[in-house]
Order: structure tokens, then sequence, then C-alpha cells
């Protein structure tokens, strides 16, 4: 099973930067976690329906009203990084 | 007094023995004389704390009373309390205060809860020794060359080294059950469902649970009647009315059926930790509880399985560190995506890393229905095996962990063993069935508590408590203290 995983492409996809000393530990640690995963094509699953939540909850509906969340004064954005007038700010993006 | 149960020091204020700040005051000359050596918070909420111990000291004085009352409790780093840090353990979010309080902090603060401290964790719920922290690992009280488990590692060495009466912690693989077996108090994952998870920090949003961290299992109880119920605020929280779980610790267990697991007893338990659990069994069939032998065929698929649902939910749910609305932010930003690679890179921890990369590769094109789906399905099977065990048995009991807490470093550098170490907590989240473990003795090579874990349909917390309060009432394992 060596080799199935395209570090830089999935390093990608998951936006991580990652130094090449990382993307080799990372890299080896995943293929031994796949292959050890690999022990679940020992099962024949065919007939077998998906389980995404273990309880018989379907859509989850509420009146679509408008209700207070919190005290009046909570400063949301207080926790970014950096923010302008009520907007998050970010660097350029094209 | 900081050595209380949370049913003692209610009665002992009611009494007028002590009051609220002494407890309180009492519970942090505790913590400064351990911590240096234990570590088991992130940081501390003193003032604050003495300000709520104040407040139930008025309420006590004028007659009023709230399920914990003055009561110092710790929780998890991963609890959102408002105005206060919630790092959950991890540079990205070391400087994050939130707006607003998780459901289950709002709910003890309602109760009268004194919030000593948030409690040190595995980065993002990441781990099984509390080791992969990004301030400092905790150790284990009962010996502090050994790692105190993981995740809730914080929560379980506080709750005890009587650093606190009580703490919450989250459960998503083993991460309430595991630390409290290595610490050798009591660790209660709810059923999926039961208990708000708004305000959680999430890591895997169809496994996380939190529960609560105890000296007794009757403490769990009281905690269980505060926090658990439905939440409008958790879509996921379940409609099921909350029983009183307190009624519970006076029921009879005499005739219950504990179905044993042949599965949990093969190679790679440890003969120690074995004994305890046999002698365990044969406590509750004293307590004239009927032992049948079950199977959990698909055990041995549990932790693959997990390892690819987990990582999936949490490669989804992290993507939301991406330096722009709270958290860390990269200083090289460039442009956008280079300022997220960056952020997240700089940010991060190896092992959230790991599991963010594991799980993006589980679920990327060509390999979805090779792992994410098969993941679901044998899901599926391991639920289905719970399902079939539960027509022959009340309750199943069984090891909580092969072996007592392990060394610091021993595995840190072994992803695989380090996930091995889970084996048997997992299934129980993957089924959304409620887990409890409670001490069941020492062992004899290396003098650390092992526990012995019951299991129980859905939304039957009750059966637990009864059994394990009835457990308690007829052994002292719980009462064994480390010496610190």
């Amino acid at each position: 099973m060596s080799g199935k995983i395209d570090i830089d492409k999935i390093a990608q996809l998951a936006r991580l930067k990652l130094t090449d000393a990382e993307s080799d530990r990372l890299g080896g640690h995943l293929e031994q976690i796949i292959d050890y995963i690999d022990q679940l094509n020992q099962l024949d699953t065919s007939s077998v329906e998906p389980t995404s939540h273990v309880l018989p909850i379907h859509n989850v509906f509420r009146e679509d009203k408008a209700v207070k969340f919190a005290d009046d004064d909570v400063d949301y954005l207080a926790g970014s990084p950096a923010n302008n007038q009520g907007h998050y700010e970010v660097p350029k993006i094209i | 007094m900081h050595s209380k149960t949370i049913l003692q020091a209610k009665e002992d204020l009611r009494q007028k023995k002590y009051s609220a700040v002494e407890l309180t005051e009492a519970v942090y000359q505790r913590i400064d004389s351990v911590e240096p050596k234990v570590q088991a918070f992130v940081h501390l909420t003193r003032d604050i704390a003495l300000k709520q111990a104040q407040t139930a000291d008025q309420k006590l004085a004028a007659g009023e009373d709230a399920p914990l009352l003055g009561i110092p409790i710790a929780l998890k780093d991963l609890i959102c309390t408002q105005g206060t840090r919630t790092t959950c353990s991890s540079q990205i979010l070391d400087q994050f205060v939130a707006p607003y309080d998780a459901t289950v902090a709002g709910q003890l603060k309602s109760a009268g809860a004194v919030i000593v401290g948030k409690t040190n964790m595995d980065e993002f719920a990441m781990g099984s020794s509390t080791e992969n922290a990004w301030h400092h690992p905790t150790m284990n009280p009962w010996n502090l060359e050994r790692v105190p488990g993981g995740s809730s590692g914080g929560s379980a060495a506080a709750v005890s080294a009587h650093e606190c009466l009580a703490a919450l912690g989250s459960d998503t693989g083993g991460s309430i059950r595991q630390p409290a077996n290595f610490c050798g108090v009591t660790g209660l994952k709810p059923t999926y469902g039961r208990v708000s998870r708004f305000g959680l920090v999430a890591f895997a949003s169809s496994l996380d649970q939190i529960g609560p961290m105890t000296k007794t299992v009757a403490d769990s109880a009281l905690l269980m009647n505060v926090i658990g119920g439905k939440d409008p605020r958790d879509s996921t929280s379940a409609d099921v009315a909350r029983p009183d779980f307190m009624k519970a610790l006076e029921r009879d267990v005499s005739g219950l059926r504990m179905g044993i697991p042949k599965e949990y007893f093969t190679s790679g338990i440890d003969p120690e930790v074995e004994r305890s659990v046999q002698e365990g069994i044969k406590t509750l069939e004293s307590l004239g509880m009927k032992k049948v032998e079950v199977s959990l065929p698909h055990l041995q698929y549990a932790v693959a399985t997990y390892y690819i649902i987990a990582c999936a939910e949490a490669s989804t749910n992290l993507s939301r560190y991406d330096g722009v609305k709270y958290g860390h932010r990269s200083q090289k930003t460039d442009n956008l995506l280079e300022m997220y690679m960056n952020t997240r890179e700089e940010g991060f921890g190896e092992e959230v890393k790991r599991r963010i990369m594991l799980g993006t590769f589980v679920l990327s094109s060509g390999y979805y229905d090779a792992y994410y789906l098969k993941g679901q399905k044998v899901r599926t099977l391991i639920k289905q095996d719970f399902e079939n065990a539960f027509e022959h048995c009340d309750v199943i009991v069984a090891p909580n962990a092969p072996v007592t807490a392990f060394k610091q470093k021993e595995r840190i550098d072994d992803p695989l063993k380090m996930y091995l170490s889970d084996i048997y907590t997992i299934s129980a989240n993957l089924a959304g069935i409620p887990g409890i473990s409670i001490p069941a003795g020492i062992s004899r090579t290396d003098g650390m508590p092992v526990g012995l874990q019951l299991m129980s349909k859905h939304f039957d917390e009750e059966s637990l408590i009864a059994v394990g309060h009835r457990f308690q009432q007829n052994t002292d394992h719980h009462l064994q203290q480390p010496s610190l």
C-alpha cells in the first residue's frame, strides 16, 4: 500500500504548509495508519447501510424568527486578528 | 476540605461547617501546593471564582438552594466560557476569549457552581496522554513520571489531586473514561445527544459528548441532573426527557444481567488489569447480578473505523481556523491563501496536523468510498453488535483500557500505538451508547489505578449509575488516594 498518499496534494487540500521534515514524518505515519485501516477490507459491507448519525434524528427545524443570542454589548469581532468598522480584514485575494 | 465529594460539601455548606469562600480558598491552597507538580490546569480563574463563592455564601445565608451552590468545579479548556480564555491547549486559540458561555458552563453557573479554572488537554482533544498540549503536559498524580491519560487528562488529574471537587471533560473516543481510569476517578460519558454540545469546541461532531469526572458515581449523577437535557441551540441534542439521575442511586441491581464481552479479554490485556476487572465482576455477582457471556465481534475493527470517521470530521471542523475570525494569524501574509496555509502550519501541533491530513485523505476524491464510506458501514456493524448484545444483558462490563497509565514519552512517537490504547472505549462512541469508568483496584505491578468500564443502552445512564454506585458502596477502590 506504500506510496498511496500524495502528501503534497493532501496538504494543499488541507491548507497546511508543511516543512519538508514534517512532510516526510507525517507521510510515513499516514502510510502506517492507512495500512492498519486497510484491515477493514476483510469485511464484506456490500449490503450494509452506512451510519452517519447514531440517533434517529433527521432535520431539526425551528420557527424562522430572529432571537436575541447574547448580551448586546458583546463584540463578536473582538477575537479576530484584524477587523475594521465591523468587518473582518484579510490580505488581498487576487 | 478540598478532598470532599460534592455531596459531602453540599451538606457541610448547608450545616455551615465552612463557607463557600473558605471551601474555594482551600481548593486554591491545594492548587498552589500541588499544581507545580501536576500541571492540570491551563489557567485559573481565581478572582472570578472567589466572587462566585461570595455570591453563593449570600444565597446560602438567605436560605436559597441550588444543586451546586458554592461547589468548586473545573472545566476542560474546550468548553467555552464567556470572558475567560478557551485555548483547547492549542497555539492557534491561545488568546481566544469566547463571546458566550457553552450551554453546560451556563448550566453550572446557574446551578451555583464556582468555576475554578480551565483544565489541560491534548490539543483539540486529539490524544490519549495529555502530552499533545501546547502549554505543558499534565502529570499523573499517582506517579508524576506517568501520563494522566487523555484527552481530558487535566480534568482527571485535577479531580484525583483534589484541585477541584469535580470537573467536566469531553469524550470522543474515550477521553473521559480512559483518563478517569488512569487517575483513579469516576468518569461518565453520557449517551450521544444527552448533553448539549453548544459551546464545546468541535472535534468530531458525531462522536463528541460532554460528561462529568468526579470522585464518586453519586456526584456524577448530581452533575448529570444539571447538564443533561435537550438544548434548542444544539440540534443534535436529543429530545428525550431527563430523568432524576439521583433516584438511580437508590435502585436495587440484583437480578440485572451483566454481559461480559469475550473479545475484551484476549491477548494484549495487562494481567493486573484483568485481575482487577475479574474481581470487579465477582463483586457485582455478589450483589446479585447475573453474568452472561456476550460477543462484540467487530471490536477489532473499532480503532480503524474510529480514525476514519473522527479524522474526517475533524478535518472539516478544523477548517474554521484560518486566521480570519479568531485566533492566531501568521505574519507571513502575502495573499489570502498563503495566510491560511502559514497560519495553520504555525498554529497547529503535529498530532492535529496528522489527523487533519488523514481526514482530508479519507474524504478526498477517489478515496471517499474506499475509506470514509467503508468506515461508516463498519460503524453500522459495530452499532449492531451492541444492539445484539443488549438483547441478552442490561449492562456490559469490561476493562476500560488494556494497560494502566503508561510513562511520559513512551508512546508519543508512535501514533498507532497511542491510538490502540483507546481500543476498549472507542466502540461506545461509534455506537453512541453511554459508558462509565469506575476505580476497580490498584495494579500490584506498578501501583497505578485500574478502572472498570460499564456500558448500557442509549439513554440508560441510570443503569450505569445504579450499578456503579452500588459497586462503590461495597468497595473502597474509589477512596484510594495518590500520595502527592
